[in-house]
């Protein structure tokens, strides 16, 4: 503010020099200064994990598919984690991995959450109504069956390509996303605000975005870390059955499958045995970070407290 | 009519109507799939009327719903047509087999792989549950919170390939391959399935053990707990005696969930230690597009999934006492 002086006392300039001198890195550090340490491993794994996958190109030593004479050559200096059974470096296949298995589950996750958030407020807003009853049972019905074994059916019936893998995925898990953002909504629609945004003639879609979705955005946030997770497993283990993911495209499902017969050399050489934990591994820690990250954030933004 | 009575009554109803959709559900995929797939399934060179024969043979020439209860009758008395592999386009013959004989004695290796998991699981997350409620922050309850934790957020192959690293590729202590044959005897069975089963126990022990330790410890902090404390009952009598009767239908209904969640996970784990369940049966047919075969593993894994979600449904029903005793 430095033209105060010329303009002289206005609340709303004081206002913004209270607001401007907490910038937004500010309160970012001091939120993370707070967080406990399982919390910043979770956030340096993930932040990690994503600048694998945005630079894989840039940080892959070989090519995603480049096939080379040796197949499942040893760890050692031209092939750090050694090749896979077509002889293609396994670490750049890491790499890629990183942004194929990553990418697709956030894909997927994004999109869950545009159906099942979207119809998910609306239901709640026509609380009791038809399209609430009818949604809310059709996902009663969806969630009657266990999601991978849907999945499976849906894949044998339109065959495992990556765009129906997302699709597939995305319409399966937006049934759970559809229950939570209904139940939260269903606290927001019956609020004055609502009511007076509904007065004033706004439209449905302007009341779901602008009155209740910034409402519910931090139960949504930790569902979205939650289901991302889920997502994400779901598709390591189809990709791992064989049925996700297809080659050549590197993804840490299909890597585990295909290296997997190397662990049952473990007594000869450990490092062969360990090429198939390795993309296992991946999956396992990125889980476990967002799962820390989650439960912080979940204690941070309801003030739940510890049953002890 | 007794409330306990009419509430499971609807449950129950719900559960039937819940089963007849998801039947619809799965017998539809056959109607996706793509045209062309008759000579898609018989080979190229299949001749017309070959394809027209098999057409006819799934009763595609019907009405729909004609054939969905032709179908559904078929299910129920065990029919449930046959697989589509094994029918070669040349010379006639027709070398495939009817589902249920596929599906039939796999049922029997995934029910027994599914029940040692249970037998192992249950008392051993019911014994870890009740004990850390017992030693509440102590050092033992946190490391067992933490593993529980961990295992919980692993995908099942890397429990399992970790199973196999240590107890089988390293120490020789167990098969990582689940060879069971029909003419395997049980307690060779028991060793074979052993890894399995473990990999099974680990994934779902989690949940139920920290549901047994949240209920137990939720009830510690009610009066009735309370005065049997003051009246100097020892507190493994207190946990016993007094917290878990009460915390029973939580804790029934978390087991009953879980088993149900075997299904799924015994897909994953039978595909990792080639157990021969209907698992990789199922995992197989997706691959090679059998769609008969799929939806015959479907409607069981789907079956068996919602009936007991049911039966947890019904237990938690009928162990409230609210519901027991109208006012």
């Amino acid at each position: 503010m430095s033209n105060g002086e010329e303009e002289g006392y206005s609340a709303a300039g004081e206002v913004s020099l209270i607001k401007a001198r907490r910038t937004l890195w500010e309160s970012v550090w001091r939120g993370l200064k707070s967080a406990p340490p399982t919390a910043l491993f979770g956030m340096t794994v993930i932040s990690i994990y994503l600048i694998i996958a945005i630079f894989a190109p840039l940080l892959a030593p070989h090519g995603e598919a480049e096939i080379f004479p040796m197949s499942y050559a040893p760890w050692g200096e031209d092939f750090l984690f050694g090749t896979d059974q077509l002889g293609r470096d396994v670490l750049s296949r890491l790499i890629y991995g990183a942004q194929n298995t990553i990418g697709i589950a956030l894909a997927t996750t994004l999109l869950a959450f545009a159906i099942g958030g979207s119809l998910g407020i609306a239901a709640a807003i026509n609380h009791g109504g038809l399209v609430d009853n009818l949604l809310s049972r059709s996902v009663d019905i969806l969630m009657a069956i266990p999601s991978l074994i849907f999945a499976l059916i849906l894949l044998s019936m339109f065959g495992a390509t990556a765009i129906n893998l997302i699709l597939i995925i995305a319409v399966l898990d937006s049934t759970r996303v559809y229950r939570v953002s209904r139940a939260v909504s269903l606290n927001v629609v019956v609020m004055d605000y609502v009511e007076a945004a509904r007065l004033r003639g706004e439209g449905v879609g302007w009341v779901m975005r602008r009155e209740i979705l910034p409402n519910i955005m931090p139960p949504l946030i930790v569902e979205f870390g939650l289901r991302f997770c889920f997502v994400f497993l779901t598709i390591a283990a189809l990709s791992f059955l064989g049925v996700g993911i297809q080659p050549p495209t590197a993804d840490w499902g299909s890597m585990v499958r295909e290296t997997a017969g190397l662990i049952q050399f473990a007594k000869y050489d450990i490092t062969a045995a360990l090429t198939p934990m390795l993309p296992a591994a991946a999956i396992a820690l990125l889980t476990v970070a967002v799962n820390f990250v989650v439960d912080w954030f979940l204690h941070k933004t309801s003030g739940l407290k510890d049953e002890h | 009519m007794h409330p306990v009575i009419s509430t499971v009554l609807q449950r129950l109803g719900l559960g039937l109507i819940t089963l007849f959709v998801v039947s619809i559900i799965i017998f539809s995929s056959i109607e996706f799939l793509p045209g062309d797939f008759g000579e898609a399934i018989l080979g190229q060179a299949a001749l017309p009327e070959t394809v027209a024969a098999f057409r006819a043979e799934l009763g595609l020439d019907l009405p729909l719903h004609e054939r969905y209860f032709d179908w559904l009758g078929g299910v129920l008395t065990g029919d449930m047509g046959n697989s589509f592999s094994g029918r070669g386009s040349s010379g006639g013959t027709d070398r495939s087999r009817p589902v249920i004989e596929l599906i039939a004695p796999r049922l029997a290796n995934t029910l027994f792989l599914a029940s040692m998991a249970a037998i192992i699981s249950v008392p051993l997350a019911l014994f870890l549950g009740v004990t850390t409620a017992l030693y509440r922050n102590s050092i033992y309850d946190r490391v067992v919170n933490a593993l529980t934790l961990t295992t919980i957020s692993f995908p099942e192959f890397f429990v399992a390939y970790l199973l196999i690293l240590f107890l089988s590729s390293f120490t020789n202590l167990f098969p990582s391959l689940a060879n069971i044959g029909s003419d395997t005897t049980f307690w060779e069975r028991v060793y074979l399935s052993a890894l399995p089963a473990l990999t099974l126990t680990l994934v779902i022990i989690a949940h139920m053990m920290r549901m047994t330790r949240a209920a137990i410890i939720n009830l510690m902090a009610s009066p009735y707990i309370e005065m049997a404390n003051l009246k100097g009952v020892s507190k493994t009598q207190v946990i016993l005696q007094h917290a878990l009767p009460n915390a029973w239908a939580p804790i029934v209904n978390v087991i009953a969930f879980n088993l149900a969640y075997l299904v799924v996970g015994v897909v994953v784990v039978e595909v990792v230690f080639v157990y021969p369940g209907v698992g990789q049966l199922m995992v197989d047919a997706v691959t090679s597009r059998d769609v008969p075969v799929v939806q015959g593993c479907a409607i069981i894994f789907a079956a068996t999934y919602i009936l007991l979600n049911l039966f947890a449904d019904i237990i938690s029903i009928v162990t409230n006492p609210r519901l027991l005793h109208p006012r």
